[in-house]
């Protein structure tokens, strides 16, 4: 593929959308469509174009397979350690509520005390941070994991 | 932090095996992956004596309440069976690093022990967990870790065998998947207590049938039983001999676990046993297995193969207990979960010590062995024992529960059957027997030393637990009666066995 440019050319314009999009249904997930699979899929999805069209010694330059290995790992650690954190604070795991950062939640007799305009409505930060972070880790994941596969086909060599 | 126990018990090894991935150093992740598998094994001293106190524990993950939210349950059973896999797992783990350095390549040596404790959260989460959707991912983690680990064997027929096993197994839990999906349409729920509750077996439905049928015969295939045991022979054949004696100890049990639970807690054994006719085409399947693979066993001349195709006779002894469907059947079956896992794991420890000496394990290098390896061979001796059911040993127990029970129930053809069956495996334990004392010494067998203390003391203990469950066995045939009791209904809360 490396001598057509019009390839060449378009995959290049192509990638960072790509990359872009995944980023955005990964960090969007929880308030849309989407999630940490889906996008770890996409972001992959963008690596392994680059590999098609530049080579697999290209690609190895970007994603190392070494450090990719790592990454499969470092998700799930992600995933587990924020279920820890939950335990660690005197939650069950993965009870995110324990990962309440906006006090006002716990008191709600503060809010009264508030200078200026009441907050209408309050988020359930710890909810959201718990979720946020979990499916980070499995975006992180299934990045790396989409990445091996392509490695694991693509290659002669053996991959981990 | 007590009542986190049934968790960490599973987040500890999970956690671990990324982390072990992400350092990547051989010596730390060995020394971690040794302190790990005895932690894990702590907490399931902990938990056991948790609920002979107290009863049942229950643990809500993310706090979500029960019906909606996973839950885990400790119960006599569960944490029965939990104590045994984790025990075998610390052992057999403490036991490896002298046949691993043989048989695994050193730059893979952190990567095994990944897969090892990540099979171990596996097995240790189908016991405790009460949520059946979870059964399946916990299944397929112990399962996917395990080809992964049998594929490690040193020869090239060892990714042949994990293929098989692949293919075979992915079958099996596809149909466990197939039946969960289809008892999840019928209750709307997936609480295994639950979904006994709102299940109606008796309402002759096509659907629940249809669902149990998929998950037995997916559940057999995890369990090796006979006809469909056609993965096993190979894969624990070409596997390192650590991953056998710890797969071999534990993953069939486990399975027979989830399959107790699958009759006794969600569908009820009337249903099963009696609507159905499960117990008559258990109690066939398991006496075909159990002849037909002994007499398979008695023309191996591979050792570990050998041992193999006796598994898959044993898996029969202890289904014959449940098909029984009475306690003291049932007792039996559970006794000898743990009885034949300690024979088992013993008995293929020592096969890897000959194969770490020796360089292999076919009965033709093991001429003589017993002159140059005599700790090990007698080793195999007392283990061999046990295999046959000779009494003051661990399968006396189970044989005898077994056979009371049939006797209870005036099984009489089944009871000499029983009898007659453990004739075979004397015969497969003496041919070895023979070969390692009687025999003239093979060349290898005359250069080889004694096993190094680091893998005879950890055998020893296991074979030693045989003889001591042979004489004592409040911790196992009581536990397991406890087990039984509270399996069929007759007894909500147990004391000390």
């Amino acid at each position: 593929m490396n001598t057509f440019p019009i390839i060449r050319v378009i995959t290049k314009i192509l990638i960072p959308y790509i990359l872009l999009f995944g980023l955005y249904v990964q960090f969007h997930g929880d308030f849309g469509p989407g999630g940490g699979f889906q996008a770890g899929v996409i972001f992959a999805s963008a690596l392994i174009l680059y590999g098609l069209v530049f080579g697999l010694a290209e690609l190895h330059k970007v994603a190392p397979p070494k450090v990719i290995e790592k990454m499969i790992a470092l998700g799930l650690v992600i995933y587990a350690g924020t279920g820890l954190a939950c335990v660690l604070l005197g939650g069950n795991f993965l009870d995110y509520n324990m990962l309440e950062h906006d006090f006002l939640i716990d008191l709600p007799s503060a809010i009264d005390f508030l200078p200026g305009d009441k907050p209408h409505h309050f988020l359930p930060h710890g909810q959201h941070l718990g979720i946020f972070l979990v499916e980070f880790g499995v975006g992180i994941t299934v990045t790396a994991v989409m990445t091996m596969i392509f490695y694991a086909f693509a290659g002669r060599e053996q991959v981990a | 932090m007590i009542e986190q126990l049934p968790i960490l018990i599973i987040v500890i090894p999970l956690l671990s095996a990324p982390l072990f991935v992400l350092i990547g150093n051989r010596k730390i992740v060995q020394l971690l992956a040794l302190a790990v598998s005895w932690v894990v094994f702590g907490i399931a001293i902990a938990l056991l004596s948790r609920v002979l106190e107290r009863g049942p524990i229950s643990y809500e993950l993310g706090n979500w309440p029960s019906p909606y939210g996973i839950v885990y349950v400790v119960d006599y059973l569960s944490s029965f069976v939990i104590l045994f896999v984790s025990a075998l797992g610390a052992i057999v783990l403490t036991y490896a690093p002298p046949s691993i350095k043989q048989e695994i390549p050193l730059s893979k040596h952190y990567l095994f022990y990944a897969m090892y404790l990540l099979c171990l959260t596996g097995l240790l989460g189908m016991c405790i967990t009460g949520d059946l959707f979870n059964v399946f991912v916990f299944l397929e983690i112990s399962s996917l870790s395990s080809y992964a680990l049998i594929s490690l064997g040193k020869t090239r027929r060892a990714p042949v065998a994990a293929l098989h096993y692949l293919i075979i197994g992915t079958v099996g839990a596809t149909f466990f998947l197939i039946g969960i999906g289809l008892l999840y349409q019928m209750t709307g729920t997936l609480n295994m207590a639950d979904i006994a509750s709102r299940v109606n077996p008796d309402s002759g439905s096509r659907t629940i049938l249809v669902a149990f049928a998929f998950m037995t015969v997916g559940l057999s295939v995890k369990m090796a039983v006979f006809p469909l045991h056609t993965w096993l022979p190979n894969a624990y054949t070409q596997a390192p001999s650590v991953v056998t004696s710890f797969i071999a100890a534990t993953a069939t049990k486990v399975s027979v676990y989830a399959f107790i639970r699958l009759v006794f807690g969600i569908f009820t054994p009337q249903f099963a046993f009696e609507k159905l006719p499960l117990d008559q085409a258990l109690m066939v399947f398991s006496l075909i297995g159990i002849f037909v693979a002994s007499t398979a066993a008695i023309y191996q001349t591979d050792v570990k193969r050998m041992l193999a195709y006796s598994s898959v006779a044993q898996i029969g002894y202890m289904l014959l207990g449940v098909s029984m469907a009475n306690v003291s059947g049932l007792t039996a079956g559970i006794t000898h979960l743990f009885n034949h896992a300690l024979i088992k794991g013993g008995l293929f420890m020592v096969v890897g010590c000959f194969a770490l000496r020796i360089g292999s394990v076919k009965l033709d290098d093991l001429r003589g062995a017993g002159k140059t390896m005599p700790l090990t061979s007698f080793a195999w001796v007392i283990g061999g024992l046990g295999l046959i059911g000779v009494p003051m040993t661990a399968g006396f127990i189970s044989k005898w529960l077994l056979l009371t029970a049939a006797l209870e129930l005036n099984w009489w053809p089944v009871a000499v059957l029983m009898l007659f069956s453990s004739l075979l495996a004397l015969i497969y334990i003496w041919r070895v027997v023979e070969v390692l004392y009687l025999a003239e010494p093979s060349a290898r067998a005359k250069s080889a030393r004694e096993a190094p203390l680091m893998m005879l003391v950890p055998t020893y203990v296991v074979i030693g637990a045989t003889i001591v469950f042979g004489c004592w066995t409040v911790y196992s045939a009581g536990l397991a009666h406890n087990a039984a009791m509270a399996l069929t209904g007759l007894v909500e809360s147990g004391g000390m066995p």
